[in-house]
């Protein structure tokens, strides 16, 4: 047992699903537990799109949890990733976040690194004229930087720091594959743009905010103040079998809308605000069905977005107890006409760090955090829908939520109370 | 008026609208068939479309504005923009493009005076009636970083 994980047993977190005690997201010790258990347990994480990485010599710097990691994509075709550190004194080995390269030479020392990630030079090895250099003993092959477990989804390139992670079809599970595949199957993404927030809270509280459907319609108020409702929307949640991803979708339904009773009711002109220009919401079928919003997440950091015709993806990455970078990646597709680029960009507006309906994520988890300041006694309740974490067809429920919290109680190794 | 003072003007009378309002007045600084987009140094180098903000007319501009006023939740804040001399880079009777750099800082709720944003504003501008009004502007932001949220228009 790892040492992280003996002090984490010497804590106690309720036996109900539904309650969730605020020092989990306070606390420092709980943070590089974390570090250990989480991002470098048996856990996939997202690191690129293999989009990203098009012609061998490209690379993406990114990390998992604070760990940096360098993807690559070699001459002979494959995708790498391995530990972006110089095996000699630790530097970092490359900077650029997206950059290309033949090789990697670090600053510090030149040793340098194939695009698998092998040590192939060793600045001044034998010495000069015969003198200093490596010893007899080294040996260029024992020291490479450790090479990463990788798996590609639909485009999407997730890693693991461990080797006891399991296969990525069994991680998913069928439910979460098939709603991956239904944005990004056959279809090859082209980067739109990409912005970074950062959050000032601890970055479970964004995850937690990601898998609640219940806040939506409340928090953001953007669709319900223009009269952009359509309130005869059909959808639900699904839940992954273990409850650590998750999907909360909704659908039009295109009978109610076509109706005469729809048209009657004015449903969408009820509002006391208009929008000058309606063109932001007016959408196409994504990819050929009735469904317009599908919010994935994939266990611990990773959002896959469709809001309407706005595709993103979003890497949640902690940088401190209360502070978290959040990545955006809006997406388009090779096959997009101008006008469906068009829609992509003016819907952009709904999303990312000025997004109409997702700046208020940006603040609300500093929000809780500032809130909880002398509370860490004390918990959070997430009973809304039960204390299953488990599929529903309503969406005003937190059984995501409860889910994300069942796979982590669990992988942080904390001994659960025992029911009263 | 030369290129250089209707330029200066209208520069002066845009963050006047968003520092200290009224805030509505911002987009009367643009065309009617105005671009506006915020995006990244990043970005924009990279040749990369989209933007944190991004508005083919004026009326999203609007839209903007009173979906600010009156759907979305955030603290109170203020900013103070500090705006470079314009450099004109080409101009004319009718207008003129300029580059200007900027920096704000931001006040949030109650705390300090937090640097919030810096970078250029890449314009295209016309002149109408003696006024500059602008026919396009890229704000580009030298950090690919926004803290928390962005609200008010750079």
């Amino acid at each position: 047992m790892s040492e992280a994980t003996t002090t984490m047993a010497a804590r106690e977190w309720p036996q109900a699903l539904s309650k969730v005690p605020y020092w989990v997201f306070q606390d420092a010790e709980v943070y590089r537990a974390e570090q250990q258990n989480i991002f470098h347990g048996p856990f996939w994480s997202y690191l690129c799109l293999e989009a990203e990485l098009g012609e061998p010599g490209d690379y993406c710097a990114t990390f998992i949890g604070e760990q940096p990691v360098l993807v690559t994509r070699d001459f002979d075709g494959e995708i790498y990733a391995f530990e972006n550190r110089c095996a000699h004194r630790g530097s970092l080995i490359a900077m650029d976040h997206y950059g290309h390269a033949k090789d990697f030479t670090c600053v510090y020392h030149a040793w340098t690194y194939n695009l698998q990630g092998d040590l192939t030079g060793v600045a001044f090895e034998e010495g000069i004229n015969g003198k200093g250099g490596m010893g007899s003993d080294f040996c260029k092959r024992a020291h490479s930087p450790r090479r990463l477990r990788l798996a590609n989804v639909h485009g999407l390139i997730f890693g693991s720091l461990d080797n006891d992670v399991p296969d990525i079809e069994d991680y998913l599970g069928q439910e979460i594959l098939d709603r991956i595949e239904r944005v990004l199957g056959g279809r090859k993404p082209v980067v739109l743009g990409r912005f970074t927030q950062n959050l000032p809270n601890n970055w479970k509280l964004y995850i937690e905010n990601v898998k609640d459907s219940y806040h939506a319609s409340i928090l953001h108020l953007f669709f319900t103040t223009f009269g952009l409702n359509k309130l005869n929307q059909k959808g639900g949640i699904v839940v992954s079998e273990s409850g650590a991803h998750h999907v909360s979708w909704s659908a039009i339904n295109r009978e109610a809308e076509s109706g005469e009773h729809y048209k009657d009711q004015k449903i969408r002109s009820d509002s006391e605000y208009q929008l000058e220009d309606p063109s932001l919401v007016d959408s196409f079928s994504e990819v050929g069905d009735d469904i317009t919003l599908q919010i994935l997440s994939v266990y611990p950091g990773f959002v896959l977005q469709q809001i309407q015709n706005s595709i993103a993806v979003r890497q949640v990455l902690p940088t401190g107890v209360d502070t978290t970078d959040l990545h955006w990646t809006y997406l388009g597709f090779e096959e997009d006409t101008e006008e469906q680029q068009l829609v992509r960009m003016k819907q952009s507006n709904l999303v990312g760090p000025a997004g109409y309906v997702s700046m208020e994520d940006g603040a609300i988890g500093g929000f809780v955090q500032r809130g909880i300041a002398g509370a860490s006694g004390e918990f959070a309740t997430v009973q809304m829908g039960g204390q299953e974490a488990v599929s529903s067809e309503s969406r005003v429920t937190e059984a995501s939520i409860r889910g994300f919290w069942k796979v982590y109680r669990e992988a942080m190794g904390f001994s659960i109370e025992e029911s009263k | 008026m030369d290129a250089f003072t209707l330029i200066s003007r209208a520069q002066g009378s845009y963050v006047r609208s968003i520092d200290d309002g009224p805030i509505e007045d911002w987009p009367e600084h643009f065309a009617d068939d105005a671009f506006y987009k915020v995006t990244t140094a990043d970005n924009h180098r990279r040749g990369l479309p989209a933007g944190v903000i991004w508005a083919n007319n004026k009326a999203m501009l609007k839209d903007r504005i009173s979906a600010l006023k009156e759907a979305n939740i955030y603290e109170p804040h203020s900013y103070r923009h500090l705006l470079g001399q314009p450099a004109i880079l080409e101009e004319s009777e009718d207008g003129a493009t300029s580059e200007t750099s900027f920096l704000v800082v931001r006040i949030t709720g109650n705390g300090p005076t937090d640097v919030f944003a810096s970078g250029r504003y890449l314009d295209e501008h016309v002149f109408v009636d003696g006024t500059a009004l602008l026919k396009r502007r890229v704000v580009v932001c030298d950090s690919t970083r926004t803290d928390t949220l962005l609200v008010l228009p750079l």
